[in-house]
Parts: C-alpha cells; structure tokens; sequence
C-alpha cells in the first residue's frame, strides 16, 4: 500500500539589496517611522510617472542568471489591476506575458543525493505597503504604512517539481544562500526581505494505478523556514484526512473518465457534486496552533485585467551585458561545492557545509589548507570548532578572533607534536584570545612527552597492569587497546604524542 | 443588445463603482450603443498584425540608484481623507 | 487687452508696460467676462500679481529675463501646480493639493510666465464639450449659447476671450485642437514624448500629451519651445534637441506637398467619416487654395483605416483609464464617502459619489475591454488597428510633408446638444483621435467663420517630432490670412 504523493511549488517574493525603491528615490530601509520614506511617486499621487530604478533590474539579471534561466531579449512590464489600500495605485506594476527570465533552476541537496528543482520564472514587480489590522478583527479600522510600497521584488515561481516538506525547506535554504552569496538580496524572513507562498496538493494512489488530486491550496505568510516545513506537513496530512471524509460523504466525487496525464501517471481531480472542479483556496499558516487556516475557496479566478504599463519602456536585454552579469557573478554555491570536493578531496557532506556558510568562510578555509597543507583537518577544524565558535558568539567570519593561518599553525603544531584533541581544543580556546599556537602551549604549560624509551616504559606498565584488555585484545577485540593507551595518555596527563604511543601499543600487543 | 444588467453588475464590482438601478438601465443603453459601434473592428482581419500598445520606439530608460527626497509623514498625509496617528486609516478590510 | 504674447513680451522690454499692469488687465478682464463665460475653476489673483511684481524687479536689476517674462498663462485644472488645488473637474479632487509642480509648470516658472488660473475642463479630460466638469459649464465666447469644445474647453475660452493671451491643455484625443478649432484660436498637440507628462493628471497615459493654445502660430512656437524637451521624471519624454520653434517659425517650406485625405471628405455618393458640415469643407478647400497660391502640391492621399480610429481610441483610451483612476478610492486621497459599510462598500460608495456620469461610462468600458473573456475581442484588438493607423501615416508621411482637413466635423455645437447620446459627442473627435492613436503631432489653425459667425479650424498633422515644419507651414497660411486677428465680441 503505497501513500500519498505530494506535489509542492514554491511562489517566492525576495527584496532586492537597491537603496531606492523600484521607481522612486524613497529609502528601502527597513523599520524607518510609518509614512517616512514616501514621496508622491510611491504614494500614486495623480500625475506622477514611475522611473525604473537600473541597479533594481541588474540585480534581478544577476539573480536569474545565477538560477539558470533563459533571459528574454525583450522585456516590458504590465499592469496588474486589483483594488487593496496598501496598494496606493490600485494596480501592482508587474511582468506578465514577457518576463525578463524563465525556464531556470536551482540544484538542492537531499539525503538521497543532488536534485534540480525547476524554475518556471522570475520577474521584477514592485512591493505593496503593510497594512495592520486590529486584533478583534473587522471590529474597528485599519491602518496602512506605505514606506514598502514600491520596494523592488524578485517573484521566483518553483516548478511544482518539489516532493516533500524537508525538500521545500532545503530549497528555500539554498535559494537564500545563492541570493546573498551573489548580493542580491540578504533574505531575511523576519524582515520580509523573503516571503514565500506554497502551492500543495496530493496524489492519492488507487487500486488501478491511478491517482487521485486533491484541490490546490495556496499557503499564505509563511515566515519561517522551519513554519513553511511544519505548515507543508500539517497540510499534506489536512488533504489526505479531507480527500477521505469527503469522498465518504459524497461531498467530493471521482469522475474516472476524466484522467489527466502528470509526470509518468494518471491523475483525477475530484469534483463537486455538481460535477465542477472543486476551486482553489487560500490558508493561512497559524504558528502558534500549527494549523493551516483555509481562508477562501476561489470561485472564480481573480481577473486582474493585465494590459502593458503605458508609463514604462521595454528593456533589450543583449550579449554584452549578460556576458557583464556572469562575470560579477562569481563562483556559485553550486560549483564552489563540487570544486572543494574535487580539489581537497573532502566528502561532498562537508564540502556541503563549508559552501553553505558562504564565500567568506571557504575563503578561511582554503587560507588554513594553504597554511596546514591538510584540508581534511582544515575542514574538520572550521566546520567543527571554528564555526560552533563564530555561533556561539554570534560573529560574523569576517571578525573572526582567529585568524585563517593561526588556526592553519594550529593544526601543523597538532601534528608534529601529537597534542591530544582535547588538549588541542584547549590552545585552540586560549589562541581565541589571540595567542600564537606556540604561545598558548607554553602559557598551558603542555609539554609533549614525545620520548620513546620514556613512553615504551610506560606502556609497558600499562600492559602488566591491565591483564584483562589484554586478554580481549587476543581474542580479536581490537577495541581493548583503548584501554591501555587511556592508562597511558592519564599517566601523562593527555601530554603522551598520541601518534607514537598508538604505534608502541599495537607493537607490544602484538609481540606477546 | 451586446450588454446584459448582470454583465454591467459584474464589471461595475470589478471597477469598484456604485451604480444605482437606473445607472445599470442607462449602461446597458449606452454601453450597448458604444459597444456595438465598436464591434465594426471585427470586421477587419488583424491576424498578421502586432499590437502596438506605444506610439514610441524607445527603450531602456532608467534612472540610477540614488535617493530622492521623501515627505514627511505629514505632507504625505496632508491628502488622507482619514489618518491615525502618521497612519492612513481606512475602514476594516474584512469587515464586509 | 487683445495683445499676443509677442508684443507683451516687446512692449515690456520697450518699457511701455510693466508686467504687473499687464496682470491687472488681464485680472481686469477676467472680472468682466467670467460671469458670462466661466472659463477658470480659480484665479490665482494675488499670486498673479506677486509673480508679476517679482519680474518686474528683476527687469529693474537687470537681470536676464525668462522668455515668457510678464505674460499670463491660463492652466488646464488636470496640471498640477504646488499648492494649488488640481480638480481635474472633479468632485473627487474637490479637496486635492498636489505638493509637486508638473514639468510643464517648472518650465513656465523658470520662463517667468505668471500662473493666472486655473481653467475649467471635462472630469479628468473626458469629453468634448467641457459639459463634464462638476463645477460649471463653460461657454464658448463666439456664442454663449455654444459650448467651446472640449476637453481643455476653459483654457480654449479663456484665450479667445482675451481673459488670458496663452493657455496650457491637454490632449487625448483631440481635446486641445478640437476646441481651438471651435474657438477660433490656434491649439497645437505635440508629439507623443515631446512634452513630459509629469505632472498632467492621467487619463489615457499612452495618448496624453500637453500642448499650447494662443491666438497665433508665433505664440504657439514660444510655448512650445517653453515646455517641449526632455524630463527624467516620465521614461516616456524623449530625449531629443528642443529646436527654437519661435525663432524658424517664419521660414516658409520650400517644395511644400500637402497630403488630403480623402477619407476626411465628402465625395460623391459618400459622406465623409463623421458627417462633415458643408460650410466647414468649404472653408478647408479655400484653405488648400491658399496653400496652392504659394507653390504647395496638394496631393489626394489615403488613411484607409481612419474610420476606425473613434473605435480604436475609446477602447484603448478607457482600457488605460480604468487603470489610472483606480487610485481614486477614498484610501489615501480624494473623495471619502461619508456612510459606508466596511472597506469595499467604502471605496464604491466614493467612487460612485466622486466621478461624474461620462467618467463612469469610460471607466466601465475599459474595464469591460481589459476583463477576461473580452481583452482579446477588444483592447488587443484595438492594439491592432492602432498599428495600421500609424502604418498608414508612416505611408502618408513618405510622400507629404504635412496632411491638411479639417479639425471637427462641424462648428461649435449648442449646450446640451449632444449630453444624451455619448456616442454623438464622440464622433465629434474623428479627426483629431488619430493623431494620438499614432503619436504624431497636429495643430488646429483658424480658417473661417460660418455664416452664423462661428470659428472653422483647419487641422494641420504632422510626422512624429516634425513641430518645426509643422509651425512653418501653420504660419505660411496665417501670413496670408487674418482669420487668426478675428476677436470675439463677449
Ligand atoms: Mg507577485
Ligand atoms: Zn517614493
């Protein structure tokens, strides 16, 4: 018994990183008073004109050119008419038929290995206000804020090619990566410099092969990714319990001649009992109950009565300057984590991790390799140590207290001497307040005892004193030697060389 | 007539517009009226044609990334039918 | 005081007037004649005369003079003025104060011309008549009984009667040449993107343009030059040298081939698009004749899809409109219902409130154009014929300078006449409308009366961007003619 299949896409609206907004020179700063970064443009007062703001459209380019898509020699933009009060013209201007990008994608890692999410488009429109409501709402007044109005918005709509609530949060998670790798945006959801929308639906598997769908829900103000993850979950769940009870109750019916091809199989939308596609709806996501809330069913589509913005001039995108934008580009997520894995031969997990806390910090990384000349410790020490370090202390790898070569001093240190971890971790705390690895070990007072007569001695104490792990080494559990280099590295007080006494260990054990 | 009173209702909600009863009676006259003059287009073959939604043949005009000066919060107001505080207050959203 | 703006601007500088006892005139003359023609919604008198006094100073320091220096200009009510009230004839904007000057009226202030008013039009340019107007009806000032055209109606009074010697309007769709035509003046639509539209309230933003109104050709080229070129503010100015229209207007066109539609006539056993009144086809034909006097070829010429273009514009005029007055919603400016219930009931209760009835008659129309099911039928469609109207100026224009008809189909018709049929009233645009489906630039000059003693306009369109030859050709017929001295008796 196979269960359910779910069909995501993800509708993303991302702010870009302009100072001015899309079409007027009002700030795009964040949290400024209410009603203090507006001017007539913004505010749609009669007879004024929009301007489109260049950095705003080169930023998109930059973002499209990074998610794979093709780029439109001939963009313009439209008018999408619908009536909001934060939307101050009654009309969003937009990109409808001819957006400057389409048919991109974006490459995520799953447990199971890489995969490609498609990418349907990705326009440039401009932002609405923000509007607060009461807490008894409907009771009394609104008010609106118009400082967003007009903020650039990159809309990214996913193909419905992602899988599962893990994979939706991995994707959004490598999309604001690359958006703030290439400076397009600093992506932060409390803010609302990202805001993501999500379309699901399910495939319920039936006796004869086929599947049935459940009605699209569009899941509204998700504000983390972790809620995006839950609200996909919970409403996955919703559908299935939904599809079941109103099936039973004859609410929802199944019209078998009316299968539609999707992906490799058949699938049936359930109707109503009048025989019409049961409408889409909106939810809201409630993250304190951990509920989706269904806000409306959509009876008709909402006509937004798109025509071209008559106020705007088209753009022709050539050669030239995209060739510009690749080069600004960079090395991308994508390609930067392949090249650790095939450069340093460091696994593609790892390689993973370094890539996603951003250029800076594989920057740091591959400045300790230059230094240690061993990127297997390197990247042990910076995703381990150094990065539990920068979170624990909230910084930034750009004021690290570590700089790339100490830690690259560190590591050869380590190895010439065969300084346990944990007392490596120690000069490692003690160089954070910005000792040399030599000057740490001499303040710690670690004394090496790299001394092989002086060693052998005592492993030999070790082996008399321990007559049982010696007799479960013989009988194969090579485990059992832990015990005899432990009564080794306590009589030296963890200052044994740890490479030396494994060697003198095994050798002894051996002999006998 | 190429207008019905339940068309004229429909387009009048889509354009936020009150109309009496007697204002739907004379739209569907007069709107009628215009409309069918204007379906004389029909009788011309466009197939081959694009639209032209711009007399203009210019493109690319932008303007750079630099910051303009805003109002204050009371110019931007001085036109509000209604504020609060430095807010426009408008009617509850869900309230109909 | 009936002098143009070129000899205000001598008499100044001769010394013989003053630009404050000019303003005084004007005031004066306004007070005499407004109760009969209302052609301003507010006169700006202490303003005017604040202005007036400023430059004469600056005249006594010798400072360098702007060059409208001291001469009073009538504003069209849909230009915003800082601080001024901008109606658009509109109770929706009964209480509007833009804080922002339009382009146009930066111009005019830096040229030191003095804001007199602010003058009376159709609700937000929709009309022909100026009967639109919330506040009152304007009256044509050749017979009070007639209305001035429209949409700029009030500007166009306002300068045949003498209350002020220029006027700004706008045009849509023939709304500043139309009523030149009916008020015997001369009206000019520039280019589209040769006058910056910042500032002019919206109605139908792919068509709108400003442009000048004053009593001769000459005038119209020392406006023009005024507020013509280029403004960062509207992606739609065009970029392009502003040549010194005032400065070549007398340069006759040499080898001058005017093209005449043949669509705009009446020929045997057929009437021409739009019923053209005898006594006006009359008029246009002695115009061709002077024209011919002076060496011009007058070619037949065709503009097969013209009787289209009244179809054309009310689709993509009001397809665009809808969208620009969808602001007007009680939210943030304008008109706010007093009873409503909730938000939605709000904005329709002060939109219903707020617009007019022709406002709402175009507003609905173009939402019906642009709704689903009918965009392809209608606005695209539209879009369509609009290309084979400008293609078929683009093969007029290779092989005339200038096309030559007439500006309306008849003189100015009485008040009331055509309110009760829309469809009336906008065919009285179907020789102006295509000029801005097309972009191209066109002027109405006066070249008669009726025997009932009513202004005739002859309609002068030319290629995009082509202003200079056009004002060339306009003054060559007024050099020969005194149509244009013509005052009306108010
Ligand atoms: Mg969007
Ligand atoms: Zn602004």
């Amino acid at each position: 018994m196979t269960t359910h299949r779910i069909i995501i896409g993800l509708e993303v609206h991302v702010q870009l990183l302009t100072k001015t907004k899309l079409f007027c020179g009002c700030s795009t700063q964040f949290g400024l008073p209410p009603n203090s970064a507006t001017c007539p443009i913004c505010c749609g007062l009669p007879g004024t004109l929009p301007v489109m703001n260049r950095e705003a459209f080169h930023l998109a380019l930059k973002a499209a050119t990074a998610l794979n898509c093709k780029i439109a020699s001939f963009t313009k933009w439209d008018r999408k008419n619908y009536y909001y009060p934060d939307l101050p013209k009654n009309y969003q201007i937009s990109q409808y038929d001819l957006p400057f990008s389409s048919e991109g994608w974006l490459e995520i890692e799953l447990p199971s290995g890489p995969k490609k999410v498609g990418i349907i488009r990705a326009h440039l429109e401009e932002d609405a206000g923000k509007m607060l409501h009461d807490e008894h709402a409907g009771k009394s007044d609104s008010l609106v804020d118009l400082n967003r109005t007009g903020t650039p918005l990159l809309e990214i709509v996913s193909k419905p090619a992602i899988d599962t609530p893990e994979e939706a949060k991995a994707y959004l998670e490598e999309l604001r990566l690359l958006l703030r790798e290439i400076g397009v945006s600093d992506c932060e959801m409390q803010e609302g410099s990202l805001r993501c929308d999500a379309n699901i639906n399910i495939h319920v598997p039936q006796a004869d092969g086929t599947f049935i769908a459940t009605p699209i829900i569009e899941i509204k103000n998700l504000n983390s990714f972790r809620g995006v993850e839950r609200a996909l979950k919970y409403e996955a769940e919703r559908q299935a319990n939904e599809l079941r009870r109103s099936l039973d109750a004859g609410a929802w019916v199944v019209d078998s001649s009316r299968a539609k091809a999707f992906r490799d199989y058949a699938v049936i939308q359930v109707l109503t009992q009048r025989g019409s596609e049961v409408a889409k709806a909106t939810a809201g996501w409630d993250e304190r109950t951990g509920r989706t809330e269904i806000q409306r069913r959509k009876e008709e589509a909402s006509d937004y009565r798109y025509f071209p913005e008559p106020d705007l001039v088209p753009v022709k995108v050539d050669a030239a300057i995209l060739d510009k934008v690749r080069t600004e580009l960079g090395e991308l997520p994508a390609a930067q984590k392949a090249r650790l894995q095939s450069q340093y031969g460091i696994p593609a997990y790892d390689a993973g991790i370094l890539s996603r806390q951003g250029r800076a910090f594989v920057a740091y990384f591959e400045a300790v390799v230059k230094t240690c000349g061993d990127a297997k410790e390197a990247c042990n020490w910076t995703i381990n140590d150094l990065l539990s370090t920068l979170n624990e202390r909230q910084l930034d790898i750009n004021v690290c207290p570590l700089s790339p070569q100490g830690l690259g001093e560190l590591i050869v240190e380590i190895k010439s001497t065969g300084l346990n971890k944990q007392r490596a971790r120690e000069v490692y705390t003690a160089m954070l307040d910005g000792l040399t690895a030599k000057q740490a070990i001499d303040k710690l007072g670690f004394k090496v005892v790299g001394d092989e007569a002086q060693l052998l001695e005592l492993v030999r104490r070790a082996i008399a004193a321990n007559p049982k792990a010696v007799a479960d080494f013989k009988k194969g559990k090579l485990k059992a030697a832990d015990a005899i280099k432990g009564f080794v590295m306590r009589e030296t007080k963890g200052m044994a060389n740890t490479e030396v006494v494994q060697r003198l260990v095994m050798e002894e054990l051996n002999r006998g | 007539m190429s207008l019905s009173a339940d068309e004229v209702r429909r387009v009048a909600d889509l354009a936020r517009l009150e109309l009496s009863d007697a204002d739907v009676d004379a739209m569907v006259r007069q709107l009628g009226a215009i409309v069918d003059y204007i379906n004389q287009l029909q009788q011309l073959n466009t197939d081959a044609v694009e639209p032209l939604a711009h007399a203009l043949d210019v493109h690319d005009v932008f303007r750079d990334d630099v910051p303009g000066t805003s109002l204050s919060p009371d110019e931007a107001l001085a036109n509000a039918p209604a504020r609060k505080d430095d807010f426009y207050r408008v009617p509850p959203v869900f309230g109909d | 005081m009936n002098l143009t703006a070129a000899e205000l601007l001598e008499r100044q500088s001769t010394g013989d007037l003053s630009a404050e006892a000019i303003t005084q005139s004007f005031l004066a003359r306004i007070q005499q004649v407004e109760p009969k023609l209302r052609s301003f919604l507010a006169v700006d008198e202490a303003g005017a005369l604040e202005q007036a006094r400023a430059i004469d100073a600056k005249r006594r320091r010798g400072d360098a003079m702007g060059i409208l220096a001291g001469v009073p200009i009538a504003i069209k009510d849909v230009i915003c003025v800082q601080g001024q009230r901008a109606t658009a004839g509109s109770k929706m904007l009964e209480a509007f104060v833009p804080p922002y000057d339009a382009h146009v009226i930066t111009r005019l202030k830096e040229a030191d011309a003095i804001l007199i008013g602010k003058s009376n039009c159709d609700e937000f340019a929709m009309g022909s008549s100026t009967e639109n107007s919330a506040y009152q009806t304007t009256r044509n000032p050749w017979d009070l009984e007639r209305t001035p055209g429209g949409s700029s109606g009030g500007s166009a009074a306002a300068v045949a009667a003498s209350e002020a010697p220029l006027a700004l309007g706008t045009d849509t769709g023939g709304s500043i040449r139309q009523p030149a035509g009916l008020c015997g003046i001369v009206g000019l639509k520039p280019s589209y993107g040769r006058v910056s539209r910042f500032g002019l309230i919206a109605y139908g933003s792919s068509l709108d343009q400003c442009g000048p109104f004053a009593h001769d050709v000459r005038d119209s080229a020392l406006l023009l030059e005024v507020i013509a070129g280029h403004d960062s503010r509207d992606s739609t100015s065009v970029d392009r040298p502003v040549p010194q229209y005032a400065k070549v207007v007398e340069s006759p066109v040499q080898a001058l081939v005017i093209g005449v539609p043949r669509e705009f006539f009446n020929q045997p056993g057929a009437q021409a698009t739009g019923g053209l009144d005898a006594e006006v086809e009359r008029s246009v034909r002695d115009a061709l004749k002077v024209y011919e006097s002076l060496g011009a070829t007058i070619k037949e010429i065709s503009l097969p899809h013209s009787p289209y273009s009244v179809a054309v514009y009310y689709l993509v005029a009001t397809a665009e409109a809808s969208s620009n007055l969808a602001r007007y919603d009680g939210v943030h400016f304008g008109h706010r219902a007093k009873e409503f219930a909730g938000l939605i009931d709000m904005m329709k209760k002060s939109r219903g409130e707020g617009f007019g009835a022709e406002v709402k008659r175009r507003i609905m129309l173009g939402t019906y154009a642009l709704s689903s099911g009918y965009i392809d039928a209608y606005y695209l469609k539209a879009l369509k014929v609009r290309r084979l109207i400008r293609q078929d100026f683009d093969r007029a224009f290779a092989e005339c300078d200038v096309i030559v008809g007439p500006t309306s189909p008849t003189a100015a018709f009485k008040i009331g006449e055509k309110t009760g049929d829309p469809l009336a009233m906008y065919l009285s645009d179907i020789y102006t409308i295509s000029a801005n489906l097309a972009g191209i630039c066109g002027i109405s000059i006066p070249c008669g009366l009726t025997k009932t003693g009513l202004p005739i306009g002859l309609q002068i369109l030319g290629a995009p961007f082509t202003e200079e030859k056009l004002l060339r050709i306009a003054r060559m017929y007024e050099r020969e003619t005194d149509w244009h001295k013509r005052r009306p008796a108010v």
